[in-house]
């Protein structure tokens, strides 16, 4: 059994070292080639007829416009008289043209009669929800009447997070050529591996017949697994169309409207607490909304695992774009929902939050972690000096305050597997289907491959985005960085021994006794005895060595595993005249396992607290329950961060051996939850009273304001 | 619109007309028809035959291949299909192609020479500022043009040139460092 235990600490060339993404100059030289920039002589541009409605059963479609309008080579009713479309933006027919301009052009001649009916588009006023609103039921832990009756103080608020939308920058799409038996597929995609079985299911073409390309993807962040309606649509009018090549992607509106959202977060909370800080009791009645089939149930109370609780979660069914899986599911409206309460309870008490969330570690997994984390936090945002009574800030209109927040993912490796070619010319392919979704796969991948077998990061060849390697899971959960490595991992050590034993007769020595360092292979430790790489591999003769690696998720092996901590902490400014909240700073400190690249790492936790900033202080889904519509289905209303919004961003990688023990841990997630909710503590310690929902806009934090002076 | 937060960045009401004859059709009708049309990008001409309503980004990225810019808000507001046009940034989402004729148009792909990064380009390599890299060339391009008018900028000015520009994957930490170094690396005259 090949060893394939990770290199130790101090003997790594490669791992650990702050790498510069491979494919950076690609991408800022516009050179990097995605999905939606595909283009060929005869691409048709396919657009889609969505619903206006929010709740409408379509009584008839007519096409026969349409189909007359010059450019058109297809139009296709999706959703047939008596069809019943529960959100706005769903899909009603299709269309293929020879330019995108006679796509748009033939949708509006599509004719679309409806029948409107009643619908619910929000979720906020849990009373007005009616027979929308499913209640999972009560759970009960320990004895939660005897301890709130017994608490020296209790807090009792309503929190709320909304819902908001992935936005990604490329929208859903993909390029679709379906032509005879065989579909070419250019997806914009978090799965190439496993996209491409999900459009055969729903078209009766064998997967085999589906080849799948995509090298670059414009953000998905937990919304780009599946083929869509879309896909289908683009096979669909390819096949209508003679096999010409169809691009289909959203526009911006739809995009924001049915592309992903992030299930909202509400709950009425009550806390109870000793007056030393212990926390007691905890009672929610939470609820959310994730469109038409309710969705996200977020744990709370979140890593405070406690002792006595009473609660029960609501899902309600709106008419609006379907939840999909958003940067750490569920996680930041649990994160929100309890370490908003917790905050609260310690103003309550008059003590320093630092010390009521450091006094109940006892109640999560993993209290010497975060205990040190919450040193760490507090030494890089120098709580000791800037911290202060809620409400205790300067005399003047700005106020300055601090907050902290607490997390936690599991992570892990997916399946995956690597094949590693070595060529007898010394060449060398490392070939999987995995994607690189701006995380910095490639990079880590090939990092692996060089330091296993002693090269240089140019003499790897990396292949990936294409169905015809070796399979590789879809990205989602920060399960990437742990299954690539590792297959990448045993491949190349596969490889390798191979290669040891081609050579061992040449070198005089068994090929377990053989390494490979620095472009050569040398008896160990020897390196008088030793060939250079490419002389070694023309010991091959003119047969390339071809060998595989699997990271089986179930069975890591010990070269990647789950189950991070991590603290954020936040210090913002608020002008109480204009209600603007401004970030100061935000410090970021993460548990994680090896970290392979540290640049790459480091951008990751930057890129998590940005989205915090994002969802903390702009976004947000705003829907009206008059017209049942998006009121900002675009980017002017739907506000992200700018580069001037974000203050400074400090990241603490908590690399130590004990962590590197564990192996890789994904870590695009645990970075991305607990910003937004030390933004939000951050804000109530600056005004001195809490602004129950983010993001934390003029208007609310007016409101807040106005309400305690009242 | 209430609900939504105040940030740096975004345009409003871009596009909207001041009154109904702003929109009345000047002497010379053109299209709807296709008309021919010569663009002039990156000191090349090329020869176009497209509708008079099609936008500059629309032609480049459709009919002409050039794919750097993106097209992502497409109402000036997010700054993914930036270009520089006579010396000027502009969202090419809200210029007609037809316009932009007889104008000296620079693109992401036009930057770099010979094989050589653009000192914009190889500083947001080296200071990671990019992730999915949908942003990129369009951030790329407006700090090209921003450098080009303010060289020797402070992080705040940077911060306010590069305001109409959004990342979704959040790689403004990188951003900054890289804007500041290759303003550097272009006063050393490398770019000349």
């Amino acid at each position: 059994m090949p060893d394939y235990s990770w290199p130790p600490m101090e003997k790594r060339r490669v791992l650990g070292k702050a790498t510069k993404r491979l494919d950076g100059p690609m991408k800022s030289t516009g050179r990097a080639k995605y999905a939606s920039d595909f283009t060929q002589k005869d691409l048709l541009f396919g657009a889609l007829v969505t619903s206006p409605h929010a709740h409408a059963r379509v009584t008839s479609v007519d096409t026969s416009e349409a189909e007359k309008m010059p450019g058109v080579t297809a139009v296709r009713v999706i959703a047939s008289a008596g069809t019943e479309l529960m959100w706005a933006g769903q899909e009603v027919a299709s269309v293929a043209a020879n330019s995108e301009e006679a796509a748009k052009d033939a949708t509006r001649k599509v004719k679309v009669q409806y029948e409107v009916l009643p619908h619910l588009v929000r979720e906020d006023d849990l009373a007005k929800a009616g027979a929308r609103a499913k209640s999972a039921g009560e759970q009960v832990k320990g004895d939660p009447d005897k301890a709130f009756q017994e608490a020296d103080a209790t807090i009792e608020g309503r929190y709320g997070i909304p819902v908001i939308t992935h936005c990604c920058l490329e929208p859903h799409g993909n390029v679709i050529e379906w032509k005879g038996d065989h579909i070419e597929f250019r997806p914009s995609t978090q799965n190439v591996s496993g996209i491409g079985g999900d459009l055969s299911n729903s078209i009766k073409i064998p997967a085999s017949n589906i080849h799948v390309n995509m090298q670059y993807v414009g953000g998905g962040f937990g919304s780009k697994f599946a083929t869509d309606l879309w896909g289908l649509e683009a096979a669909r009018l390819s096949k209508a169309s003679g096999g010409r090549p169809v691009k289909l992607f959203l526009d911006r509106a739809t995009e924001l409207m049915i592309g992903g959202n992030r299930p909202s977060g509400f709950a009425n909370i009550k806390v109870a607490g000793k007056k030393d800080g212990t926390i007691t009791a905890w009672q929610s009645e939470s609820w959310s909304t994730g469109g038409i089939g309710g969705g996200g149930s977020p744990p709370i109370p979140y890593v405070f695992d406690i002792p006595n609780q009473r609660k029960n979660h609501t899902a309600v069914a709106t008419n609006c774009g379907g939840v999909r899986a958003w940067r750490a599911p569920n996680h930041q409206q649990a994160c929100y929902l309890t370490n908003t309460v917790l905050e609260d309870l310690a103003a309550k008490l008059n003590l320093d939050p630092l010390e009521v969330f450091d006094k109940n570690l006892g109640l999560t997994p993993r209290a010497e972690v975060y205990r040190s984390q919450l040193k760490k936090g507090a030494e890089l945002i120098d709580w000791q000096k800037l911290w202060h009574p809620r409400g205790k800030s300067d005399s003047g209109p700005v106020k300055r305050g601090l907050g902290l927040a607490i997390s936690t993912w599991g992570g892990g490796g997916h399946n995956s597997q690597c094949r590693t070619n070595i060529h007898p010319d010394g060449t060398v392919e490392v070939e999987l289907c995995s994607q690189d979704l701006g995380t910095g796969t490639r990079t880590v991948i090939t990092m692996v491959a060089a330091e296993t077998l002693g090269l240089p990061l140019g003499a790897i060849t990396l292949k990936i985005g294409d169905s015809a390697l070796p399979p590789s899971g879809p990205s989602g959960g920060s399960t990437t960085v742990g299954g690539v490595s590792s297959s990448t991992r045993k491949s190349t050590v596969n490889a390798l021994d191979k290669l040891f034993e081609a050579v061992a007769s040449s070198l005089g020595a068994p090929a377990d006794q053989l390494e490979a360092v620095d472009g050569r292979i040398q008896v160990k430790g020897n390196s008088a005895k030793s060939l250079t790489w490419k002389a070694a591999c023309q010991k091959l003769g003119v047969n390339k060595i071809s060998e595989m690696g699997e990271n089986n998720q179930r069975n890591p092996g010990g070269l990647n595993s789950s189950g991070v901590g991590g603290v954020q902490m936040a210090d913002v400014s608020v002008d109480t005249e204009t209600g603007i909240v401004k970030i100061n700073k935000a410090v970021a400190v993460q548990d994680m396992g090896l970290v392979v690249n540290p640049k790459t790492a480091e951008s990751q936790i930057h890129g998590g607290c940005i989205m915090g900033i994002c969802a903390a202080l702009y976004e947000e889904r705003v829907m009206d329950q008059q017209t049942g519509k998006m009121l900002n289905a675009d980017m002017e209303f739907y506000k992200l961060a700018g580069i001037g919004d974000i203050g400074e961003i400090i990241v603490h990688l908590d690399i130590t051996p004990d962590h590197d023990k564990r192996g890789v841990v994904g870590l695009g997630e645990p970075a991305a939850i607990a910003l937004i909710t030390a933004i939000a503590n951050a804000t109530a310690n600056a005004i001195g009273v809490r602004v129950p929902e983010v993001p934390l806009t003029p208007d609310r934090v007016l409101a807040a304001l106005e309400r305690r002076n009242a | 619109m209430r609900g939504v937060g105040i940030s740096t960045t975004g345009a409003l009401g871009s596009g909207l007309l001041e009154t109904a004859a702003d929109a009345a059709p000047a002497g010379n009708v053109a299209g709807p028809g296709a008309v021919p049309v010569t663009l002039k990008i990156n000191g090349k001409p090329f020869n176009l035959n497209i509708e008079p309503r099609v936008t500059l980004i629309d032609a480049l990225r459709n009919n002409l291949d050039h794919t750097g810019a993106k097209k992502v808000c497409d109402r000036a507001t997010c700054g993914a299909c930036t270009v520089i046009m006579d010396g000027k940034v502009v969202y090419s989402c809200t210029v007609l192609a037809i316009e932009a004729q007889g104008k000296d148009i620079q693109t992401i792909e036009g930057i770099s020479q010979n094989g050589k990064l653009h000192p914009v380009s190889a500083a947001f390599v080296n200071h990671d500022a990019q992730q999915c890299g949908y942003c990129t060339p369009g951030f790329v391009m407006a700090t090209k043009g921003f450098l080009d008018k303010h060289p020797n900028p402070t992080l705040e000015e940077a911060e306010k040139g590069l305001g109409g520009n959004l990342c979704r994957c959040g790689t403004y930490v990188g951003m900054k460092k890289a804007v500041l170094e290759a303003a550097k690396e272009m006063k050393g005259g490398r770019n000349a």
